[in-house]
């Protein structure tokens, strides 16, 4: 049994929380670059450009990337051969705490949903943790923007909407999003699992790196082809038209029940932020 | 590219077309949902407001704190809709810009033909950048509401999109159709 103090995880949440705001993954900030360079439509490149120098700038200046530093959600891979020596998930919410004041990330939770007081600093965060075999814990800080979290859908479609249900369902997402998830988006699809599942299906698959596929070739096509109909949408850059309209679309996909196909599309931007560690 | 100063003119807003690309300068002041709501209760109670409002421009904006040694911290805008209930009222105020993010309802884009005004997109995201085109911030208002107080801005040089005019059009529609217009 592998012992790990409540401390050292509450030192590298707060880390995280701060890099992931400063430093867009490689894989975004890559399919940011390229579509500047392959953008056909002369406004849509020129504001594609200043995305680029946005990101470049936050990086020299250690600066937050985007203004909303987003609710703190946290992906914990947890060995089941270690031991915590505490609260784990106090632990994570005290490093929230210390990443954003420390990092003068921005302060967006409020503590109660009607009555709307803002918690000052920035937690609770949002945990998801699993039990894995090892013995070491594998964290992810995913600071998550409501621009375009607010622009997300879920639904509970038949068995017989299939496959066309599905790509009617994005389609219809990306529609009613328009300009206001700061488009170039990034889209998570959940497919499959029950309802409270699939919406964490499709965060997870906005964790994975753009410019893969999935490892299904079914799937694969599949992303091909919804992020191909995105594009053509014309919505663009900022909504203001252009090719780009989305960097990347990823699908998890999972078992379901006989009766039920839900699909679940987690709207991101091109801030799409998650930093990793292993402890 | 052009440039323009804030507050901005009648004259100003008037020849102003959507779909241009502007460098904005001057003063503007950040209001986002909790200051809008406040800003339309002093309103209906007839008090003053925090500034006022004639020929001036309202960023939506909460940026990030302000780091050591700089004039303001990183500051994009946020979704412009949330805003569109007090926008007509604010407009028939004086109100003469809004700088933000995303579509305006039928209803501001009427109130900005009634009482000439334009909508500014600036770049979605693009916080750091604009970070860099603030010279000066001033909290003048609802210190209480954070990230959401009232500031008043200096900018210079914010590059920004003449996102709706006072003429009824908007730059969503027309460049979504000139875009689709090039690949047929
Ligand atoms: S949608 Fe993304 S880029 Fe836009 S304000 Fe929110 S976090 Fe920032």
């Amino acid at each position: 049994m592998r012992e790990i103090d409540a401390a050292l995880i509450t030192q590298t949440v707060a880390r995280l929380c701060i890099e992931a705001n400063r430093f867009l993954p490689e894989d975004v900030a890559c399919a940011l670059h390229q579509a500047e360079r392959e953008e056909p439509f002369q406004p849509a490149k020129d504001l594609l450009e200043l995305l680029g120098g946005n990101e470049k700038i936050a990086r020299e200046t250690q600066m937050p990337i985007c203004q909303d530093t987003g609710m703190a959600i946290v992906f914990a891979e947890v060995g089941q051969d270690v031991h915590i020596n505490g609260d784990f998930e106090e632990a994570v919410h005290a490093g929230v705490h210390r990443g954003y004041v420390d990092g003068l990330l921005r302060k967006s939770v409020v503590g109660d949903p009607l009555r709307r007081v803002n918690t000052g600093d920035n937690t609770p965060a949002i945990i998801h943790t699993r039990l894995v075999p090892g013995d070491q814990i594998r964290l992810t800080v995913a600071p998550k923007g409501f621009g375009s979290e607010n622009m997300s859908r879920l639904k509970m479609l038949t068995p017989a909407q299939g496959v066309e249900g599905v790509k009617e369902f994005v389609l219809e997402t990306v529609e009613l999003a328009g300009a206001n998830p700061c488009p170039p988006m990034v889209l998570g699809i959940g497919i499959g699992g029950d309802f409270e599942r699939v919406a964490q299906m499709a965060k997870e698959a906005l964790m994975l790196p753009l410019g893969e596929h999935n490892a299904d070739p079914y799937y694969a096509a599949l992303e091909e082809e919804l992020l191909a109909m995105v594009n053509a949408t014309g919505i663009g850059p900022q909504g203001l038209g252009g090719k780009t309209t989305c960097l990347g679309l990823r699908i998890v996909a999972g078992a379901t029940h006989i009766a039920g196909l839900p699909v679940a599309v987690n709207v991101s931007c091109h801030v799409t932020r998650h930093k990793t560690a292993v402890l | 590219m052009r440039h323009l100063t804030a507050p901005l003119t009648e004259a100003d807003v008037l020849s102003m077309h959507a779909g241009e690309h502007v460098l904005l300068s001057g003063t503007v002041y950040t209001a986002r949902d909790a200051a809008h709501l406040r800003m339309m209760e002093c309103i209906a109670q007839g008090k003053p407001l925090p500034f006022d409002l004639e020929g001036q421009v309202i960023y939506y904006a909460g940026p990030t704190p302000t780091p050591e040694g700089k004039p303001v911290g990183s500051i994009g805008p946020t979704t412009s809709t949330r805003m569109d209930a007090s926008t007509p009222t604010l407009l028939a105020h004086g109100l003469r810009g809004m700088i933000g993010k995303g579509q305006r309802s039928e209803n501001v884009m009427r109130a900005m033909q009634e009482h000439p005004a334009v909508y500014f997109a600036a770049v979605g995201g693009a916080a750091a950048l604009m970070a860099a085109c603030v010279t000066s911030c001033e909290v003048i208002a609802w210190d209480d509401l954070g990230p959401e107080s009232v500031k008043r801005l200096t900018l210079q040089e914010l590059p920004l999109v003449v996102a709706a005019d006072a003429y009824g059009k908007d730059a969503f529609t027309l460049g979504q159709a000139e875009y689709l217009n090039t690949i047929k």
